[in-house]
């Protein structure tokens, strides 16, 4: 059919215009179609290809060069007959009016000035139908790992088609259309007769935010949110606690945000979270907490005594704490009380242990402790204690029905992991060896170490994080499968809310296309051309 | 009892005292910033030579003014007398990699008064755009800007931003930087820059400014009376820095004319040639000059009074060059350290702090020729959107070590500071970024 039409396309293209020679655009991603040659030596007509600003490029998509106008006045996005979502679905209702608005923003509803029906061009564009196609959409659900986002959209006259087996699909293909959307010189809306299939190539495609090196407020969450939506991101790694503060208000333990929060405006509320995860919910979102234990623990002291181990000094306690204590029942005791409230308050079947970067010195240094060491027969291998910790964790976390993230180190030494943890590898040095022994091992993989784009440099560094090839690791297809996607971190010690922005964004677009399109989408140079104009349609 | 706090009837008065005349006037090099500032049980007086040391009192006297648990304001009894280490302490912007819209070097200028710089270096037009709107020739700018109607800088724009900066004390020095960096020129001035040859014929691609035509000196002439009007300032920054020679070398023309001349193969004497007839243009129209080191470097013949701009950076090797520009009797600026458009990881504000633009083998008579310094935030990376947090609190540091004492240099007690500052210019509406992990008391109005 493919190869057909475009041939039918060039026909008309060169009929119509003799003067000009116009290209059909074929773009392919993952193997669904027969490969086809690009049509060589055709030159662009317009200056601007239709594809010039999607971001991330679609598995598939094939452009015409017949254009059809869009009246904002009269444009509608609605629901397709057939359609499992109506218009009691919350979720699309909500997403026609955002891209309405992002396509024609300040073109209002116009309802004077209509250009006499001779006078138009091109045919019209009166409406894009989304239809629904699983028995049941997703309205009022939260997106899962294992939700579909797969879409399917048809730009002709004188209806557009989006179709998608779940709502998720729709929101990514709402994205993609609106992309193609564009103005002439005149102002008029105009769109290309087009076709795309579409689906992402990971499934987990996540940003991680850290709001307790420096507080966050909501508005800069939620715009994260509306950038990470036109980025087909679909995971908010929400880094809410760690040493410097404890944001995170919690219903159970008041005191932990009262005694550790930077200060008592600096919070978020149950109102604010919910806020949070209904916000990202409706962009098609996954908001996974994460709460990192037994290090990155100081804020917790604040607020709960004798949570934190006392570091010792010549035999006396030196007033100082260092992680969590793994060895008395009062900290299971909290950490089941808190983690049945953090189970409840987050929606998603997935919540983040954190287990990274614990310090052994306070422990060795604490004579309770290496009294337990040696009771239990670990010697002086505390990672052996620091597992035991963490087993108890993720027993706790198990037993209230949610999957547990951890970073690398848990794997790494040695903790007995549930067999659908989701294993975070951070650590740069020879990530893909890391890889290749979590996926080797079984577990599901999570890559962040060539993504930590806290690291600012000098120049276009957005090239090396495209540039990434995370499959670039010995395996077998088996364990390849089992990378289910990354994430790019915006660590926050240099990062609050009068930088995040523009540090964050477009250089996570560029992990955005890699999650997303197909592995031979590498080109650089095309690359550049679509991503300062995704940047411009951002701005 | 001896440990109540004195709280005397609130002082209700600051009172400012200027000893010399001239509040219509423009800063200069020359112009004195010192201050007194006494603050003491029934009297506050701030007493200056001239207005902008005033200004400078003015900004300390605001930083000292506290607010307490209660929220009542405060100042402690206090005693300053100070004065600039350099009288040359600048920030260049960059307004042709990207334009930058009238408010954003507005605000610049506002975070420029509250850190104490006095010179804005308008780096206006280079390579990518021309948004400087010529009355003398218009079809610069028309052909030139990345969008002629929306990204110029009008006649108006130019006097608000002068007479802006003139109200906080800080000059305006504009620079039009040539021979090189001028490919935007092209297209409004046919004929101004070099045919580049591919062989024997043009290779429809253009270099650096022809030197080997008079039309060139004549639309010179034309082009800097005009800018000598508009810019009030006694100094014009003319560039002058990395000039690209392959376009020269290919034009068969200029060949001819290097032949003729008895350059030889040595196209800095053809570079020296044409900065040479630019400087004697300017010097007539009454403007003194900076230029980039190259044209130093390059042995042309400068006035006694040209001020040498040191941005070279390899591995320290800027120190010797200042001892070779102070050492042959011109003034140095220096840049070379303090490009803050190079950023990387972490607290790099802290390397910026710690230069010491003295430290090189000179006599006092030498050192005493470096007039200050620069730090330069140019435009390949930096637009609207991410200006103020690349700038801010980084700049800060550049301006303390042009400003105070050569000894004040204890990193810690600096940082103590300079996060409390950058507190300040949050609550002063300006998003300068975080130095280090924590907050500020009043970050935010709400969510």
């Amino acid at each position: 059919m493919g190869r057909a039409m475009g041939l039918a396309g060039l026909l008309l293209g060169l009929v119509v215009v003799p003067a000009v020679l116009v290209t059909t655009s074929l773009r392919h991603g993952a193997p669904r179609t027969e490969a086809e040659p690009e049509p060589s030596g055709w030159e662009l007509a317009a200056d601007a290809v239709p594809e010039d600003s999607l971001w991330p490029l679609p598995q598939w998509v094939r452009t015409y060069p017949r254009q059809l106008q869009l009246a904002p006045s009269r444009f509608q996005l609605v629901h397709g007959a057939g359609s499992s979502a109506g218009p009691d679905c919350g979720l699309l209702q909500d997403a026609f009016r955002r891209y309405y608005e992002y396509m024609f923003g300040h073109s209002r509803r116009r309802t004077r000035g209509r250009r006499p029906l001779d006078a138009r061009g091109e045919p019209e564009l009166f409406q894009l139908q989304v239809v629904i196609e699983a028995g049941d959409p997703g309205c009022d659900r939260h997106p899962q790992l294992t939700s579909s986002e797969a879409y399917h959209l048809t730009v002709t006259e004188p209806v557009a088609v989006l179709k998608a087996s779940e709502v998720w699909g729709a929101l990514r293909g709402l994205e993609t259309f609106s992309q193609l959307v564009h103005e002439d010189d005149y102002g008029s809306f105009l769109i290309n007769e087009s076709e795309i299939n579409d689906l992402p190539r990971f499934a987990h495609r996540g940003v991680l935010l850290d709001t307790s090196r420096h507080y966050l407020p909501l508005k800069s969450i939620l715009t994260n949110l509306d950038a990470m939506a036109f980025n087909k991101f679909n995971v908010l790694h929400w880094h809410i606690v760690d040493d410097q503060s404890f944001p995170y208000q919690s219903i159970y333990f008041p005191e932990l945000s009262d005694k550790g929060a930077y200060s008592s405006n600096l919070i978020y509320t149950p109102a604010d979270v919910r806020l949070v995860i209904e916000y990202a919910r409706l962009r098609g979102i996954r908001v996974i907490p994460e709460f990192d234990t037994p290090g990155h623990t100081q804020s917790w002291g604040k607020g709960q005594k004798d949570l934190l181990t006392p570091c010792y000094k010549r035999g006396q306690p030196t007033g100082s704490f260092g992680p969590v204590n793994p060895i008395w029942n009062t900290t299971y005791n909290f950490m089941a009380k808190f983690f049945k409230e953090i189970s409840s308050v987050f929606p998603d079947e997935f919540i983040h242990l954190g287990g990274d970067e614990v310090d052994f010195s306070c422990w060795k240094s604490n004579p309770e402790v290496k009294e337990f060491m040696k009771k239990q027969g670990f010697g002086t291998d505390y990672a052996k204690l620091e597992s035991y910790y963490v087993q108890n964790i993720l027993d706790i976390v198990s037993s209230y029905n949610k999957g547990q993230m951890v970073w690398q180190e848990v794997f790494d030494h040695k903790v007995q992991l549930k067999p659908d943890t989701v294993v975070q590898v951070w650590m740069a040095n020879n990530y893909a060896h890391e890889l290749s022994s979590v996926t080797g091992a079984g577990f599901t993989a999570v890559l962040s170490a060539p993504w930590y784009l806290d690291y600012i440099s000098y120049g276009q560094d957005w090239k090396k994080y495209y540039s990434v090839e995370p499959l670039n690791f010995p395996g077998s297809e088996k364990q390849k499968k089992l990378l289910i996607g990354g994430e790019a971190c915006l660590w926050g010690e240099f990062v609050d809310a009068t930088n995040l922005t523009p540090r964050l964004w477009p250089r996570a677009s560029a992990v955005g296309e890699r999650l997303w399109s197909s592995s031979n989408v590498t080109n650089l140079q095309d690359a550049y051309k679509r991503l300062t104009n995704h940047r411009c349609r951002m701005l | 009892a001896e440990n109540e706090p004195s709280w005397e009837t609130p002082c209700t008065e600051l009172l400012v005292y200027v000893s010399t005349p001239g509040c219509d006037g423009f800063p200069t090099l020359d112009s004195k910033e010192s201050y007194k500032l006494s603050v003491s049980k029934g009297s506050m007086l701030l007493s200056a030579e001239t207005v902008w040391g005033a200004l400078r009192g003015l900004e300390t006297f605001s930083q000292l003014v506290g607010r307490d648990e209660n929220g009542t304001y405060y100042i402690n009894e206090t005693e300053i007398v100070d004065f600039p280490r350099f009288p040359h302490r600048g920030l260049l912007l960059d307004t042709s990699r990207h334009y930058l819209p009238l408010r954003a070097i507005l605000e610049t200028l506002d975070v420029m008064a509250y850190n104490k710089f006095n010179v804005f270096h308008w780096h206006i037009v280079d390579d990518p755009s021309f948004p400087y709107e010529s009355s003398t020739f218009p079809e610069l700018s028309k052909q030139g800007a990345f969008n002629a109607m929306t990204h110029v800088y009008t006649a108006s724009d130019v006097r608000t931003v002068i007479e802006y900066a003139r109200l906080r004390g800080i000059r305006v020095i504009a620079e039009f930087d040539t021979p090189g960096h001028t490919l935007s020129w092209g297209p409004g001035a046919p004929g101004l820059l070099t045919p580049c040859y591919m062989g024997k014929v043009p290779s429809g691609v253009y270099g650096p400014i022809n030197p080997i035509v008079n039309s060139t000196y004549q639309f010179l002439t034309r082009l800097f009376q005009e800018v000598s009007t508009v810019f009030p300032d006694f100094f014009l920054h003319l560039g002058g820095d990395e000039v690209d020679f392959t376009c020269w070398q290919s034009n068969p023309e200029i060949r001819a004319f290097m032949m003729e001349r008895g350059f030889g193969e040595d196209y800095k004497k053809l570079e020296s040639f044409y900065i040479q007839r630019l400087l004697d243009i300017v010097s007539s129209l009454g403007k003194g000059y900076i230029v980039w080191q190259e044209v130093f470097d390059n042995d042309v013949k400068l006035r006694p009074d040209t001020i040498i701009h040191v941005w070279k950076e390899n591995k320290m090797q800027y120190l010797k060059e200042m001892a070779n520009v102070t050492r042959s009797g011109y003034q140095a600026l220096l840049s070379a350290p303090w490009y803050l458009n190079r950023i990387s990881y972490g607290q790099d504000w802290i390397e910026a702090y710690k230069v010491e633009p003295l430290n090189f083998e000179g006599s006092p008579e030498q050192k005493a020729l470096v007039v200050g310094g620069e730090a330069c935030m140019w435009g390949e990376y930096v637009d609207v959107t991410n200006l103020t947090p690349r700038l801010w609190p980084r700049g800060g540091a550049v301006a303390e070590r042009l400003w105070s004492n050569e000894t004040v240099r204890d990193v810690e007690d600096a940082y103590a500071r300079l996060v409390e500052f950058r507190c300040t210019l949050l609550g002063r509406g300006v998003q300068a970024q975080p130095l280090y992990v924590g907050y500020c008391d009043r970050e935010f109005g709400g969510v």
